[in-house]
């Protein structure tokens, strides 16, 4: 997917090589859709259309249009040589935002939600903004603890709590 | 009239001092929700759905479209001050709001912007009003094979109108409704493309996706093209409002066409960021001093601004009337009022006649709020944004995700809305519209069904879409519409001049 190619400075992703890779994407997913389509019945009962029967039609429009996006790009493959979807410089920041999400995300199962903000606003701050730890404690335990004092107080809406959330009684 | 009589007892409805401060809440959360990057507001609406479950219903869809007018006037904020589009509907305003506001003339153009989206909005709301009850009245003589000409026709709209190539459109449309079908049928009840994974058994939720797809998506763009915030002060006294507003009447015209552009591209849904566009090229086109336009030029503020308002507003009364969401913003106001058990649709406004008028009197009053609010307070709204963006993206992304966690209180939604992140990023770069996305994982089990209870009327023949003349030319003039980029590209072949490519 993340083919190499010289035409920027460091390395790129090119626009149609994503472009291929979505193309054939959006295509598995009409295939994924035709099949299990077929699986429940795709045809007509005797009281009507089947389960698969909307999906199927889904699917094959899926499939053609991810080969018709395909296509297009490889009758293009040479015109659009120096298009860029990203360069890897630039796509740097993008993980450095996408990554600690991720792992965020995965925090939130095991200490909640609101000891997991905290830690990734901090190291955020921290990382990306270069920030000294006063501020960064500021806004890092502030925004939980108001977010805190919104959904489980005002509104009693609950949100996933941790082991220190069930240590200080909630 | 009965309607008016509605209207009024409307107003009555609306005027009560609880609704009035929700209206004022709804408004500030909603101008604040404008000029934050990552959310907008369709995310915003979604995020503070769930906060609304104990108000009553028409408190509660009070606040929400009123966060709905405070998101329209705030990204007008951002566009003029800081040459950043807090929402894609003000990209437009961009092209002449920030030269304004380079020459110091950001007063202006911040009067001039708020006077139109004011003017725009208005005008939509009185459509509504005389429009609305008619068109409920005639929708409900409507069958399935009617609404799913209806809804062809909305699907067509998004392929034949908009910017985004037409297969692009196509497909990010049929994800939509491929991702709508997963889970339980609720026709039969058969369990479909779940794979035996339980999480599955729900479906995918299109708040997560609208969460996903324009929250953490426009957080990653936002990352990529690295922003540094610095912007001109706005202040507004006034004497310059008075002054601009004095000089406004002056652009009857254009404000009139944009008025018209908005109304039409809101109700047919091309949603608010393409009329606003096109209500820009319009009036540089017919402008005398056309040299100017991009130059910071007043006439191109009024334009877009007054569409995008027109257009977002609009929007709203095929969600009520049909309903059928004219724009994602729509479409999540639409999952609110079924969650409050309120089935949008003609209907409504037999059965729940107090909600409705009370919805439409508060659109009135909504907007006049809103005018006075954000022109009193763009000072401190443009300080918000000299917040470095260090700070604001860790906190929004803890926003979205508790926004994803309380729509069903479900781990695996948090999941989802990253993958969507991923792919509303992805989608953005290469041209996919996200908005035909959004409107086919809504309305996909509705289109569905009413497309299989059509076949099962008619026995499995498609002549029942043209089984008399108003379903027949309803789908004759989606096919029409959904063929225009075909039929166009072949007249440009047939011309020799450039062609369009698909891809």
């Amino acid at each position: 997917m993340a083919e190499k190619n010289d035409a920027g400075k460091g390395g790129v992703i090119s626009t149609r090589s994503m472009e291929v890779a979505v193309g054939l994407l959006i295509a598995l997913l009409g295939l994924i859709a035709v099949t299990d389509s077929h699986r429940v019945g795709a045809a007509w009962a005797e009281d009507g259309p089947q389960s698969g029967y909307f999906p199927n039609i889904i699917g094959w429009i899926l499939i053609a249009c991810g080969a018709w996006v395909v296509f297009q790009q490889l009758r293009r493959w040479r015109q659009d040589a120096n298009k860029v979807f990203v360069t890897l410089h630039d796509f740097k920041p993008v993980l450095t935002m996408l990554l600690p999400t991720i792992g965020y995300v995965i925090l939130i199962g095991f200490i909640g939600i609101y000891v997991a903000s905290a830690i990734f606003i901090a190291g955020f701050m921290l990382f990306q903004g270069k920030y000294r730890w006063l501020p960064t404690l500021l806004v890092s335990v502030g925004v939980p603890l108001a977010m805190f004092v919104l959904f489980e107080i005002w509104f009693l809406v609950p949100l996933p709590k941790g082991p220190l959330e069930s240590l200080l009684g909630y | 009239m009965e309607d008016i009589g509605n209207l009024m007892h409307g107003f009555a409805v609306a005027l009560s001092w609880k609704n009035v401060l929700f209206m004022l809440v709804g408004i500030l959360l909603g101008v604040l929700i404008g000029v934050l990057p990552g959310l907008g507001g369709a995310n915003g609406i979604a995020i503070l759905l769930p906060l609304t479950f104990s108000m009553p219903p028409t408190s509660a869809i009070i606040m929400l479209s009123c966060i709905y007018w405070g998101a329209l006037f705030g990204g007008a904020i951002t566009s003029i001050l800081f040459n950043i589009p807090g929402e894609p509907w003000s990209v437009a305003t961009t092209f002449d709001g920030y030269p304004m506001a380079q020459k110091g003339r950001a007063g202006e153009a911040l009067t001039a912007a708020f006077t139109s989206s004011f003017v725009g909005a208005f005008f939509a709301i009185v459509l509504i009003t005389f429009l609305a009850p008619l068109v409920a009245k005639f929708a409900l003589q409507f069958g399935p094979p009617e609404y799913f000409a209806i809804q062809f026709l909305t699907f067509a709209s998004f392929v034949g109108m908009g910017r985004e190539p037409p297969v692009k459109t196509i497909a990010s449309m049929m994800i939509g409704f491929a991702l709508a079908a997963v889970g339980i049928d609720t026709v039969t009840g058969t369990l479909r493309m779940t794979y035996g994974i339980p999480a599955l058994l729900q479906g995918f939720d299109f708040l997560i996706a609208v969460i996903g797809l324009f929250g953490l998506g426009e957080i990653f763009l936002t990352m990529e093209e690295g922003l540094s915030f610095k912007g001109k002060h706005g202040r507004i006294d006034p004497k310059i409002v008075l002054k601009t507003w004095a000089e406004l009447p002056r652009y009857w015209a254009t404000s009139l066409r944009s008025c018209i552009i908005g109304c039409w591209m809101g109700i047919t849904p091309g949603g608010a960021t393409p009329a606003s566009f096109m209500s820009y090229g319009m009036a540089r086109r017919f402008a005398k001093r056309k040299e100017k336009f991009g130059d910071g030029e007043i006439e191109g503020v009024v334009a877009p601004e007054t569409a995008a308002h027109a257009a977002g507003t609009s929007a709203l009364l095929p969600m009520l009337t049909l309903g059928i969401p004219g724009s994602p913003t729509a479409a999540v106001l639409l999952g609110g009022l079924l969650i409050w058990g309120l089935q949008p649709g003609p209907l409504l406004f037999v059965e729940k006649k107090d909600f409705v008028w009370g919805l439409i009197a508060s659109m009135y009053l909504g907007n006049i709020v809103g005018l006075i609010v954000v022109l009193t307070t763009v000072p401190w709204w443009a300080s918000i944004l000299r917040i470095p963006f260090a700070i604001i993206a860790p906190v929004i992304v803890v926003i979205c995700a508790i926004g994803a966690y309380t729509v069903h209180n479900n781990m695996f939604d948090v999941v989802m809305m990253v993958v969507f992140g991923v792919v509303g990023y992805v989608f953005k770069k290469l041209k996919y519209p996200l908005a035909p996305f959004v409107l086919a994982l809504v309305l996909g089990d509705m289109a569905e069904t009413a497309f299989r209870q059509s076949m099962l009327v008619s026995g499995g023949n498609l002549g029942v879409f043209w089984s008399n003349w108003l379903v027949g030319s309803i789908v004759t003039l989606g096919i029409v519409i959904l063929l225009w980029p075909v039929m166009s590209a072949l007249r440009e072949r047939a011309r020799g001049g450039p062609v369009a490519g698909g891809a």
